[in-house]
């Protein structure tokens, strides 16, 4: 590509944050991931929001079908994306009408001008066009003629109206790589491979790509681009990485790190699939996936490979996992390494399939017949998926047990750079397994190590060959047994081995002083926004410290004691308070919850507001 | 002098557990779990290389009383654990346990799907109509009018007949025999194993204490050989005591003929358990008692693809093309460096 000449003012900033939004047929998320990637490229810190509808076309150009893909990129360390929004780009008037209310005033605001006719202003409830009566008077309105300047772009090379308006995302993209002053190569180079095979198709996306920049360029209407500068990350190498893509990766890790091969059975749900999308690309690895009939074959055929000595992963979503409650227990007894993924969405009942919530920590404590105990494990960001994944099959076959992986539709869709391990580094995961028995020497496979976890003796060794199953087991024979004390002994030692999982996670760690007024508590995807609000509180000078929780069950054995040190406790969560329930009951302190249950993250302003209130 | 050391011969014996069984006393499964017993040592794999897996019912004990590895799992989940066991493990026999509610009611999704993708595993569902293990409820094959304890008037709802589920799913390997009835029980089990795909398999099961007598009319000395068909693969469908009456088709219905009289051998029906199609199957299971006699012995077994089978072709043609390295994967696509 040829050089270009700035002939515009540059300003300079730390952070921006981007949103596309448009009809779901209209590319935004490609759009909102070739700017992220761009942007990580360019050396930026940067946090991604897909939003997306449930509906995979709602009808044309109304509210139901608005899809829109938010990033924010900055010169520093950032962990959301972002409150509100620097820049709108909107293909249409519904999705005008949607995100408006996020962009700060002042804002950015470029629309399709072409999309703004009588039948695209009824369906977004608009009577007069906004961009005519002053309505937007608050922002930097620029109406583009996106679909008439995208056809001009492409015409002669043979594409049909239809095809031609496909690459109007493009010709987005490019006006705001322009604003943004990014490089076009990495779209370029994506374009070359995802259209290789359809020369006109890609000539045309290229067009409409610098068409967009140079409209940027030389209209009067842009005065100023801006720049974010590289920021200051860790050394090392990175890469953009999503919440699920990084799971996928760290159970391959793992498995490989254990000498173990997954075998993944899932049963296609939303937020949760693109886990079994990842997988299935991994077969070099020796990766065994299995698309069930439901989610309960999904959940019985992978501790069924459990027992063949596989590594058994399931996931799915809140309805999926409930269905999955009957083997989940039947892992309980039958002590078995199985790790249980939950993309947490809202619920209940299908509830709200693409946004995101917390609303299924009980569910995943308590979901289930009987005292049944499960070691959770949460993540807190998309790229922490990975060691999420990592951690959780290391306590699997240290204790075998069945695991929950919490994660929520905000980090599994979202993505940030990830600093990539070098594999050397990454810790072995220990796996044994009993050897052959002759001369009729008597396997025992509920007899315990140290860690109260029973030997994981594989079928096809001589001598062992032994029956589980759902029915009480007898200590140490594993025999079916109904005897009253066995079987108190029994739920007592499940308990106790679950507990003990707590020698074996590091010790909660703490950001600010170990004492003071307030203690934030937080776990899994909300650590972005509590984290932010927190550091940015104690830079005011304010007494607060911040705990965010990894391990939901067992918690850290110096919980409790870190909590005592505080005189008050919050604790923001997209839930009616779940974290808090079990807060108050284990430690009685009179826990204050920020709750939000809207599909949506937290804002950073949310938390902060809550913590001023509190220290007031 | 020979070097080789001789295989070892496995007995009965080898395949029993130390568990006291705990059958009602006359139930049908201590004969179907005798017959086993007798089998596997024929099968030349050893107990360690075979695995039970059941679900939940009166059947579904069965694990635990052969020395082999084996899960008494959850109820109808048997066909997907046993999927995940095979496809994780090929190289073990993997055999489901099963009854008519556990395979067909609560479970029917599994079995349906466990069929369809032909893993190497074998399914036997002892058929005795009823729900014995919660005491005496109908079943999905119990039939029209059984009274039991919760259709005091009769039942209403349709019965399912198993082949007929099976032959829908695309099974490739279809046979029923009966409890009592053991040298065929033994042959039948025992081509099951030896079919390689999933085989499934129907064994009439008398439940003596909720359903007692449900199959008179297949294992009464007197009335047997009328009421039941053993077929055999490339012959004429013929039976009765004295072996005078046929099948026929007419058209496409079958039709019970006596021999003489005008009627050959020849005019009858030949059984062909290879057929490609699986429609002389499907009609031969759609034959019952009394308008028929109904067959047992193997209706059909066909050579195909087994998913498990598949997915290993998958996987080693993936790694021929390198196996996976975490640093190349971590490393790939678009990556930056931050000094």
């Amino acid at each position: 590509m040829a050089t270009i000449t700035r002939t515009k003012s540059i300003v300079e900033l730390d952070a921006a944050t981007v949103r596309f939004c448009g009809d779901s047929g209209d590319g935004m998320q490609l759009a909102g991931t070739q700017l992220t990637n761009t942007s990580a490229l360019a050396g930026n810190d940067i946090a991604t929001f897909p939003d997306f509808p449930a509906e995979i076309r709602a009808p044309r150009g109304t509210k139901a079908g608005v899809s829109g893909f938010q990033i924010r990129f900055a010169s520093t360390e950032i962990f959301t994306p972002g409150d509100q929004v620097d820049a709108l780009v909107a293909m249409n008037p519904a999705a005008l009408v949607t995100n408006l209310v996020d962009l700060v005033t002042g804002g950015i605001l470029i629309v399709n001008k072409d999309a703004f006719d009588e039948k695209g202003m009824a369906q977004a409830g608009y009577k007069n066009s906004p961009l005519d009566d002053g309505s937007l008077d608050g922002y930097q309105l620029f109406p583009v003629e996106m679909t008439r300047l995208t056809r001009l772009a492409v015409e002669g090379l043979g594409l049909g109206l239809k095809e031609s308006d496909r690459c109007r995302n493009f010709y987005a993209m490019g006006l705001t790589f322009w604003l943004y002053d990014r490089s076009l190569e990495p779209t370029m180079r994506y374009i070359d491979e995802k259209f290789g095979k359809m020369p006109a198709v890609a000539e045309a996306n290229r067009r409409a790509l610098k068409a967009g920049y140079n409209y940027g360029e030389t209209t009067d209407a842009m005065a100023s681009q801006f720049m974010v500068s590289k920021a200051e990350l860790k050394p090392g190498l990175y890469r953009n990485i999503t919440g699920n893509q990084a799971l996928a990766w760290g159970l391959v890790a793992a498995a490989q790190r254990s000498g173990c091969e997954i075998f993944y059975g899932s049963y296609p749900i939303t937020p949760a699939s693109d886990i079994l999308h990842e997988l299935v690309r991994h077969k070099n690895f020796g990766v065994r996936t299995f698309q069930a009939e439901d989610e309960i074959a999904a959940v019985t055929s992978a501790l069924g490979a459990a027992f063949a000595g596989a590594m058994g992963v399931t996931a799915s979503s809140g309805p999926g996992i409930a269905l999955k409650t009957e083997a989940i227990g039947l892992a309980v007894m039958t002590e078995l390494p199985l790790l249980i993924i939950n993309v947490q969405r809202g619920g209940p009942s299908t509830g709200l399939p693409t946004k995101t919530e917390q609303a299924d920590l009980l569910q995943a404590l308590f979901g289930r017949n009987g005292e049944c105990p499960v070691p959770i494990v949460a993540a807190s960001s998309p790229a922490d998926c990975f060691n999420a994944a990592f951690d959780a099959w290391r306590i699997a076959v240290r204790y075998m047990t069945p695991v929950f992986i919490l994660t929520d539709g905000y980090i599994a869709n979202g993505a940030e750079p990830w600093n990539v391990p070098e594999v050397d580094n990454l810790p072995q995961i220990h796996v044994s397994h009993p050897g052959p028995k002759e001369n009729g020497e008597t396997f025992m496979p509920y007899a315990r190590d140290e860690r109260l976890a029973r030997p994981w003796a594989l079928p096809g060794t001589p001598g062992l060959m032994h029956r589980i199953g759902g029915l009480e087991k007898q200590d140490i024979t594993g025999n079916v047994n109904y005897e009253p004390a066995n079987h108190e002994h029994m739920v007592n030692l499940r308990a106790r081995k679950v507990a003990l999982v707590a020698n074996d996670i590091p010790p909660q760690a703490i950001d600010g002083p170990t004492s003071g007024k307030l203690l934030v508590i937080s776990w899994g995807g909300t650590y972005g926004a509590c984290a932010t609000a927190v550091r940015a509180a104690q830079s005011r000078g304010r007494s607060v410290s911040h705990v965010h929780l990894r391990y939901l069950n067992p918690f850290p054995s110096n919980l409790g004691e870190i909590i005592s040190r505080f005189d008050k406790v919050l604790i923001p969560e997209l839930n009616r308070g779940q974290l808090r329930m079990v807060i108050r009951a284990q430690f009685l302190v009179d826990a204050i919850g920020l709750n939000k249950i809207q599909g949506k993250p937290f804002a950073i302003r949310e938390v902060t507001e809550k913590i001023e209130e509190m220290l007031k | 002098m020979s070097t080789e050391t001789a295989l070892p011969v496995l007995t009965p014996g080898d395949f029993a557990s130390d568990q006291e069984v705990r059958w009602c006393p006359g139930c049908g499964d201590y004969s179907i779990l005798a017959q086993m017993k007798k089998v596997l040592p024929t099968l030349g794999v050893p107990p360690e290389k075979t695995v039970f897996v059941s679900g939940i019912g009166c059947s579904s004990r069965f694990p635990y009383y052969v020395n082999t590895y084996g899960i008494h799992s959850i109820h109808g989940r048997a066909p997907a654990i046993a999927s995940g066991v095979k496809v994780a493990r090929p190289d073990l026999s993997v055999w489901v346990i099963t009854g008519d509610g556990d395979a067909l009611s609560i479970g029917g999704n599994h079995l349906m799907h466990c069929i369809r993708r032909n893993l190497d595993i074998n399914i036997v569902l002892f058929n005795n109509r009823i729900y014995g293990l919660t005491k005496g409820q109908y079943s999905p094959t119990s039939v029209l009018g059984q009274v039991t304890k919760s259709t005091p008037n009769g039942v209403i709802d349709n019965p399912l007949h198993p082949l007929s589920v099976a032959i829908g799913c695309e099974a490739t390997f279809v046979a029923r025999s009966i409890d009592v009835n053991i040298k065929h029980l033994s042959m039948v089990l025992k081509r099951a194993a030896e079919h390689v795909g999933t085989s499934f398999v129907e064994v009439y099961q008398n439940c003596n204490v909720f359903n007692d007598g449900a199959f008179d009319y297949a294992t009464g000395r007197d009335v047997k050989a009328d009421a039941t068909l053993e077929l055999e693969h490339g012959k004429p469908l013929i039976f009765g005591k004295n072996r005078d009456k046929g099948i026929r088709l007419n058209g496409i219905t079958p039709e019970v003929v006596e021999l003489g009289k005008g009627i050959s051998e020849d005019d009858l029906l030949f059984h062909d358990e290879q057929a490609a199609e699986p429609t002389l199957a499907y009609l031969l299971s759609r034959m019952s008692h009394p308008d028929f006699p109904e067959p047992i012995g193997v209706y059909r077994s066909i050579d195909a693809p087994r998913y498990e089978e598949r997915l290993s072709e998958q996987i080693a043609a993936a790694q021929k093309r390198g196996k996976g390295d975490l640093q190349t994967l971590f490393n790939s696509g678009e990556t930056w460096r931050v000094e």
